[in-house]
Order: C-alpha cells, then sequence, then structure tokens
C-alpha cells in the first residue's frame, strides 16, 4: 500500500527547479504531483510519479542525487472537516508526521493526502482500522493523475 | 624599498641593543648561537639531528655554521606534540601558548620567567619605535588565550609603562565605547579589525574628535600599504606593521620604525635567513624567498632553523633611525596552504578533517573567502551525497549544524556552511583547487 516518492536535493537558486522538470519531460514523464520544502539557502524537491523507476534512472543519468522514500497516501473527501478527521486519528495515535502534503484528483471531489511518517506500515494499519481508504499505486494512479 | 624622508613619528629606541654595531651584532649572534645549539642538545628530534650530522656546539665556529644544522617544520613540532620540543624542565615553563596546527591539534610553544621578559621587552621595542609613550593608554583588541597577540602585545605595553585596557577581540560596539570613555591613543588589533572599527565608528555616531587615538599597532595577519592607507585615513592615525609567530616567539620579532621603511627583526634574538623554498639555498640579497628564524635567547622552547612558510624580502641596507637590525617587507604570501583568517591561521586539512567527523560528508568542498567588509568572510561550500541526503528538511538542516560545529570546534571560527547540490563543485584530476580566496587585500 505504500507510494514511492522520489526526492531530490537543490539549491536554491533560479533555474535549479526547471532543470529536473526539463529531464523528466525529455523523457516523457509526467509528474503526478510534488511538493517543495525549503529553505533560504536550499530545497527539498519531492515527486510522485508513476514510473518512479524510470524516473530515478533518468535523473540519476543526468547527474542529480535521488532519494527513494516510501510514503503513505490516503484518500479523504474533499469537503470541510475532511483532513481534520484523519490528521485527529494520527494524533490520537502519538504518530509522528514528518510531512505531508494534498492534492486533488481531476475528477471527482476527492483529494490525495500524502504522508511520510518513521513508519509507515504501522501507521496504514492505524488508518486502515479506522475505515480510511489507503491508496496503493495502483488506485492512486489508475483513478488520479 | 623607498627611503621616506620624515619619521612619521617621534624617534625613539627602547633597547640599546638595536643599535648595536654589526660587527658586534654578528658576534653576539655567534656567542648565542653556541648556546642555543648546546641548549637543543636535550630536545629528542635535534639530538638525534646532531648526532646523524656529527654537530655539537663546539663545531659552530663561525655563522656560516649555521647552514649545516637542520632545519626545523611545523610537522617536526607536530610530530612531537605535544611539548616535544620542551628544553627546560617542566618546573621551569612560566606560561604555555599555542597555534592551529594543520590538523585538529594545536601547536603548543612554552616560556620561561625569562623567556616572557625577554618576550615583553622585544614588544616594546617595536612599540616604542611606533610612538607608544608611558604616559600612553592602550586598547588590546586581540584575543586574549592560547593565541600570542594578546597577551604578548599586553606584557610588551605594560613593560613601556603604559595603560592597558585589555578589550580583547570582538563586540565593535562596546570597543567603540571603550575607545571614547577610557580615552586609548593607541590600538592594537589586527589591520582588518581596524577597520571594521572604522565602520563601527560610522555607525555609531561616536565622533571623532571624541576619540584621544593617534597611533595603531596592527599585525597577525598580511596586510597591504593599501590598507595603511585606508586605516589611516578612517581614523586619522599612524599606522605601524608588526610581525612575529608563536612558535619563534609571537609579536615581536620585527616590526617597524618611524620611518617604516620595513620590520627590523630583533637579530641579537633571532637569527633570520631567506631561503628558496624549493632548493633551501639562500636567495639573493633582496630577493624574496621564505623566512627561516633560529632562535638566540629562548629557553623554554628554542628552535633551529624554523620554517616559517612566509615569504618575504630582507634588506640590509641602513636605515635612518639608527637600528642596526635588518629589515623584513611585508609578508608577500605563504609557501604551504595556510589561511589567515580574522588573525586566525586555517589550515584547509583542517576543514577538511571536521568534514570527515561529519558522517557521510562528501570529499568534495570548497573554501571561499571574501572581504564584503572589513573583515573575512568564510563560506564552505559542501557537496551533498547520496550518504547524507534525507527527503527530510530537519536532517539536512541538523547535518548543516554539525558541519558549522565541527568547523567551528577545529579552527575556533564561525563559518558560513552552503549544502550545494552533488555533482555541483568543480572536479580535477591533478592538485584539487579548494580555496577561492577572493579578497583584495
Amino acid at each position: 500500500m505504500k507510494i514511492q516518492q522520489l526526492s531530490l536535493f537543490l539549491e536554491n537558486k533560479p533555474g535549479h527547479l526547471s532543470a529536473i522538470c526539463r529531464t523528466l519531460a525529455r523523457a516523457n514523464i509526467n509528474i503526478a504531483t510534488l511538493s517543495l520544502a525549503d529553505t533560504q539557502q536550499f530545497g527539498i524537491l519531492r515527486l510522485i510519479i508513476r514510473d518512479w523507476q524510470k524516473a530515478k534512472d533518468v535523473l540519476e543519468q543526468a547527474g542529480f542525487v535521488v532519494n527513494v522514500t516510501e510514503v503513505v497516501a490516503t484518500e479523504v473527501e474533499d469537503r470541510p472537516g475532511g483532513m481534520a478527521e484523519i490528521l485527529e486519528i494520527i494524533e490520537q495515535s502519538h504518530t509522528n508526521i514528518e510531512y505531508m502534503y494534498a492534492f486533488t484528483f481531476r475528477k471527482g471531489n476527492r483529494a490525495i493526502l500524502v504522508f511520510r511518517f518513521d513508519d509507515p506500515d504501522a501507521a496504514i494499519r492505524l488508518l486502515q482500522a479506522r475505515g480510511k481508504n489507503v491508496l496503493g499505486s495502483v488506485a492512486l494512479y489508475d483513478e488520479g493523475a | 624599498m623607498a627611503l621616506p624622508a620624515q619619521p612619521v613619528v617621534e624617534h625613539r629606541v627602547w633597547q640599546a641593543e638595536e643599535l648595536l654595531p654589526r660587527a658586534e651584532l654578528r658576534a653576539l649572534q655567534l656567542q648565542r648561537l653556541r648556546e642555543t645549539v648546546a641548549r637543543v642538545a636535550g630536545v629528542p628530534f635535534y639530538r638525534e639531528a646532531f648526532a646523524r650530522l656529527g654537530l655539537s656546539a663546539e663545531k659552530i665556529r663561525s655563522l656560516d655554521d649555521l647552514r649545516r644544522l637542520p632545519l626545523t617544520t611545523k610537522a617536526d613540532l607536530r610530530d612531537a606534540y605535544p611539548l616535544g620540543f620542551l628544553a627546560v624542565p617542566r618546573e621551569r615553563v612560566a606560561r604555555f601558548h599555542g597555534s592551529s596546527g594543520t590538523t585538529g591539534k594545536p601547536t603548543f610553544v612554552a616560556y620561561t620567567r625569562e623567556d616572557l621578559s625577554a618576550w615583553a621587552d622585544l614588544c616594546a621595542r617595536f612599540l616604542v619605535a611606533g610612538g607608544l609613550r608611558p604616559e600612553h593608554t592602550v586598547q588590546i583588541a586581540f584575543g586574549y588565550g592560547l593565541f600570542t597577540g594578546g597577551f604578548g602585545l599586553h606584557y610588551g605595553c605594560e613593560r613601556v609603562g603604559a595603560a592597558v585596557v585589555p578589550a580583547a577581540s570582538g563586540n565593535s560596539e562596546r570597543q567603540m565605547l571603550l575607545l571614547r570613555d577610557l580615552g586609548a591613543e593607541v590600538l592594537v588589533s589586527t589591520p582588518s579589525y581596524a577597520l571594521r572599527l572604522a565602520e563601527v565608528l560610522q555607525e555609531t555616531g561616536v565622533a571623532r574628535r571624541e576619540l584621544r587615538l593617534q597611533l595603531g599597532h596592527f599585525g597577525a595577519e598580511p596586510w597591504t600599504e593599501d590598507m595603511r592607507e585606508r586605516i589611516e585615513a578612517a581614523w586619522g592615525i599612524r599606522a605601524f606593521n608588526n610581525y612575529g609567530l608563536s612558535e619563534v616567539l609571537g609579536p615581536g620579532v620585527s616590526g617597524e620604525c618611524a620611518w617604516r621603511t620595513g620590520m627590523h627583526i630583533a637579530e641579537d634574538h633571532f637569527i633570520v635567513e631567506c631561503l628558496d623554498p624549493d632548493t633551501l639555498e639562500p636567495v639573493p640579497a633582496g630577493a624574496q624567498g621564505e623566512l627561516v628564524f633560529t632562535t638566540l635567547t629562548k629557553q623554554a622552547f628554542p628552535l633551529l632553523r624554523y620554517r616559517t612558510r612566509d615569504l618575504a624580502r630582507l634588506d640590509e641596507s641602513p636605515c635612518p633611525c639608527g637600528r642596526t637590525g635588518v629589515r623584513m617587507s611585508r609578508v608577500a604570501g605563504r609557501t604551504d596552504d595556510m589561511l589567515i583568517i580574522r588573525g586566525v591561521n586555517v589550515f584547509p586539512s583542517q576543514i577538511e578533517e571536521a568534514l570527515l567527523r561529519v558522517a557521510g560528508t562528501a570529499p568534495h568542498y570548497e573554501i571561499h573567502i571574501e572581504r564584503p567588509g572589513a573583515l573575512d568572510e568564510i563560506t564552505v561550500r559542501v557537496e551533498m551525497s547520496p550518504q547524507t541526503f534525507s527527503d527530510k528538511l530537519s536532517d539536512i538542516q541538523r547535518l548543516h549544524d554539525r558541519i558549522a560545529q565541527a568547523i567551528n570546534a577545529v579552527t575556533g571560527l564561525q563559518m558560513r556552511i552552503e549544502l550545494v547540490e552533488p555533482q555541483s563543485l568543480a572536479r580535477f584530476e591533478g592538485k584539487a583547487r579548494r580555496v577561492f580566496d577572493k579578497r583584495g587585500g
């Protein structure tokens, strides 16, 4: 049920993000979603890509250092309070969220939350036990991007 | 060196030995060289070298025999860490100082009571030559600690009879307050810090007429005539250059007189050679070479032919001041990769060592030195590697902080750390170029 996420180190300078995007575009790879965490000096680009293995190869060939991490994607209704419910479950179990980001599907009224946990398996069990829909890659990519 | 026609302060001499005729000076040097050779015979490094070369004090018959003596390098001192060069029983040591080594360990030096007294006089020589009078107050903005600058100048000023404000380094606004309220006539600091303080003078709105500053004695880092002009213009003072290194003594090895035609070396205490750093043969008179010093009077830490790695020229022509000690030019460069940052000696190898302590940091780094204002700023650029890269911002921030701490622990300096993308720094097939010194001088 875990999703592979690619992370790249970026200096916070003009042109650095577009270089990565161009590399992927040339290989005809589509980015499902991304998040960028940054400080004044550097940033971490996190990418969710269906064909992550190919994307990793292409980026590494272009000289980037790519890290693969497992994240948990869970579906949430795209309405007020949808996200709060999920966070409450996580909070009550004292599970630490390293970081998270959200995106919405192009069709339907659902949003996807992407979580990075220290122990993704435990988090998946927790969410599923509370009836939340944790998405595997097939569900994520076929229904979404 | 062109001789300026006028002294810039009143001409005074602290000790009669400074005026010793050359022939007498050379006789004194020979006598003291013999004593020194006898004194260092108990130091393992020299004992072994003498045995190998078949040398002893009796075999030193003229000053030309100096060239038969072994050279001493910083590496030799490091190999004898911590105190293998100590030439007196431990109980005779009155003080220790130290300077940074090429690795994390400092190089320690030691002084007996007599050494400290001689050192105070040697600092008094250049201070008096450069205008210090007993009625003056001196603000010392050098670090007080293992670094020889603070304590060396402190006791030199006291020996002259001047009042000392031991302000130590840093806290520029407080320096300005002390300068104004305690009214020092003389400032002692690194030249770059003097320029920094001149900026602070502008910023704090302290009026120049509120200060009594007349003179500055600057050292511990190389500087240029251009910097001297800027310092003198910014402060309206006379600025003097002095030279020394902890292994040989600390400040007081040489200093300028009122004519400022180079720094008179205290040749009754040191023999200087100017050698080609590759062949180790003397360079032609007046040519640039590496300065090599033999101490003649030091008891606790005498050194034979210590290679300073400092490149300078010697001038034996007479000086209008009457001092007979040969004059050395400003230090024009180094024969090794030592950097002097805000008066602190730093070797790139120290930074490399610090990086190695932080697990996983790549061997790819660059050191960039700039002087955007008056003070040096160093940025260490470190490449991220697959081992150090994490998708968590907090991990990378922690890595950044650990690198900064490790470098600070080894060098004592705060450096800016810039994490850069993997493979983004230039690669070298031969000798890597890691240091980019963009200071104009």
